[in-house]
């Protein structure tokens, strides 16, 4: 665990970089996490995608899997590998502040 | 008279159905099982198909005749589920209302849900193993397979027993040495995990396992495209895999009634069930166990089996009106095959990843080793799954919770180098 201040709060990381307090987590935020990530700017379908990822971990308590993002979010999974290169929904999970999903056991 | 549905005559809504009987008599509970259909697969043998080594008829039986006397057995494919009504709705028209569900209904394949995996070459040179039909064809095609690059490939997690692909990795090693044609066949797995399993020690162990037999491991492929008319894999992030021979685990789905019944399972039509007390998050009367059920653990029979006891527990304790308190810790335990009638061990639950020493004590089978003990441990579990497991009975030594004694905690932290048994 890390101790960073990302856009002017002081947070605490987890060892992959992900945010450990979700509610911590601002708009703001999401900007420079996903500017350390290589994604700038964040663009109206980035957002659509984070949103999402937000509103999931609050009805769930984990973030959705790529397959659950391209049915229910509204943006393609090959347009998700586009706008958060590798891993989708793990990255995009990063920039939201939310837990990796657990999706894969 | 308590009502119970069980929807699902697989190992889940066998075993709940069969520990239900035994806990109420006839007047005190009417207990229905709902199938599509009468065929009961011994999933774990599904694996050995492909090399011959086991047989179709060897692996089906009739659903029905596993229930215990006194539990309806029900042909009928399921329509919906009214949770408002509790009330399940079936094919023909037939209603079903219930004081307690118990949803076990297992998970489906999605090939067609992946690009091109059921177009040009489907079942000619791209298989599944993980249906019977799959399986069989395959067995065929690998009869005369002698040359070329043979991809083993996981679409998507989650997948029922994500050990299987590595096993069957393991085995095509065995076939092809055995047949003296391993120096020309190239085998490869192409996982969308960042390694060759999810628990960090045993992925390092079957990781460096592929690397002892030449295997080539590609990870974080998430397959976007399957082209069998040109033998590629193709990922979402571009890269390309080419074979001449794919053996794909697809995409799995909850069964489709699921998704027809509004409020029970999620996207991908699971049902998102409290991971300790298996209750559904749908209803307080409704249940779920094995596939079918949305929690953090393997999809695996052993886990199906843990869970049942606890289950059942719950499903007392709600009829009873008491909380249902009954814990279910995550228990999970593989045999994982790993050729030259060598296999290996591995136990674990939510908190504890697998690790290494002894099952279910000290004096126990060997855990994380190749030992052809625990190959005769994997066939012999077939008896078990017929005559024990199924029935409801416990299987001597072997409980819900994960056994502590003879684990090798100092394991834990560091990655295991080899200490290996050379094949």
């Amino acid at each position: 665990m890390t101790t960073d201040t990302i856009a002017g709060t002081t947070v605490e990381l987890n060892e992959e970089g992900f945010l450990v307090d979700p509610s911590q987590w601002t708009e703001e935020m999401a900007v420079e996490l996903a500017r350390r990530e290589g994604i700038d700017p964040l663009t109206e379908r980035h957002w659509q995608v984070i949103r999402f990822m937000r509103q999931q971990y609050e009805a769930t308590g984990s973030g959705p899997t790529v397959r659950v993002l391209g049915k229910t979010s509204g943006v393609p999974v090959k347009e998700l590998y586009q706008l958060f290169p590798k891993g989708p929904a793990k990255l995009a999970a990063k920039i939201a502040g939310i837990p990796k999903p657990r999706g894969c056991i | 008279m308590h009502r119970i549905v069980v929807l699902g005559g697989g190992t889940g809504g066998t075993l709940a159905a069969n520990r239900l009987r035994r806990a109420y008599s006839g007047s005190e509970a009417a207990i229905s099982v709902v199938d599509q259909d009468d065929r009961h697969v011994y999933q774990p043998g599904l694996l050995f198909v492909p090399f011959g080594l086991a047989h179709l008829e060897d692996l089906v039986r009739p659903r029905g005749r596993q229930l215990h006397q006194g539990i309806e057995y029900l042909v009928d494919p399921i329509d919906r589920v009214q949770l408002a009504d509790r009330a399940v709705h079936l094919a023909s028209g037939r209603e079903l209302p219930y004081d307690v569900l118990v949803v076990a209904t297992g998970a489906t394949l999605a090939p067609e849900e992946t690009e091109g995996l059921t177009g040009e070459g489907w079942m000619e040179r791209v298989f599944t193993f993980y249906d019977l039909e799959g399986a069989e064809a395959l067995a065929k095609r690998l009869e005369w397979f002698d040359a070329g690059r043979l991809v083993v490939n996981v679409v998507e997690m989650p997948i029922k027993c994500p050990v299987a692909p590595l096993e069957f990795c393991f085995l095509a090693d065995w076939f092809f040495r055995e047949r003296g044609v391993r120096d020309r066949v190239s085998l490869t797995f192409v996982t969308p995990l960042d390694g060759a399993f999810t628990k960090p020690v045993a992925s390092s162990r079957l990781g460096g396992m592929l690397a002892e037999r030449g295997i080539e491991l590609v990870t974080e492929f998430n397959t976007g495209e399957v082209d069998g008319a040109g033998g590629r894999l193709v990922s979402y992030d571009e890269r390309e895999v080419t074979f001449d021979l794919a053996v794909v685990v697809p995409a799995h789905n909850g069964a489709a009634y699921v998704t027809r019944s509004p409020g029970l399972g999620d996207e991908l039509g699971f049902v998102p069930t409290d991971e300790h007390t298996l209750r559904s998050k749908a209803a307080p009367e409704v249940f779920a166990l094995g596939d079918a059920a949305a929690v953090p653990t393997s999809k695996a029979g052993s886990v199906t089996h843990f869970e049942g006891e606890i289950l059942v527990e719950n499903v007392r304790r709600f009829l009873a009106g008491l909380t249902p308190d009954a814990f279910y810790d995550g228990h999970a335990n593989c045999f994982i095959e790993t050729g030259f009638s060598k296999a290996m061990l591995i136990d674990f639950n939510y908190d504890t990843e697998p690790l290494p020493g002894r099952f279910p004590s000290s004096v126990g089978l060997p855990l994380m080793k190749e030992t052809h003990l625990n190959h005769l441990g994997k066939l012999l579990f077939q008896w078990f799954y017929w005559h024990t497991l199924l029935p409801g009975r416990d299987i001597p030594g072997v409980h819900s919770a994960m056994p502590e004694r003879g684990k090798d905690r100092r394991a834990e932290t560091k990655v295991e180098t080899s200490e290996e048994v050379a094949p």
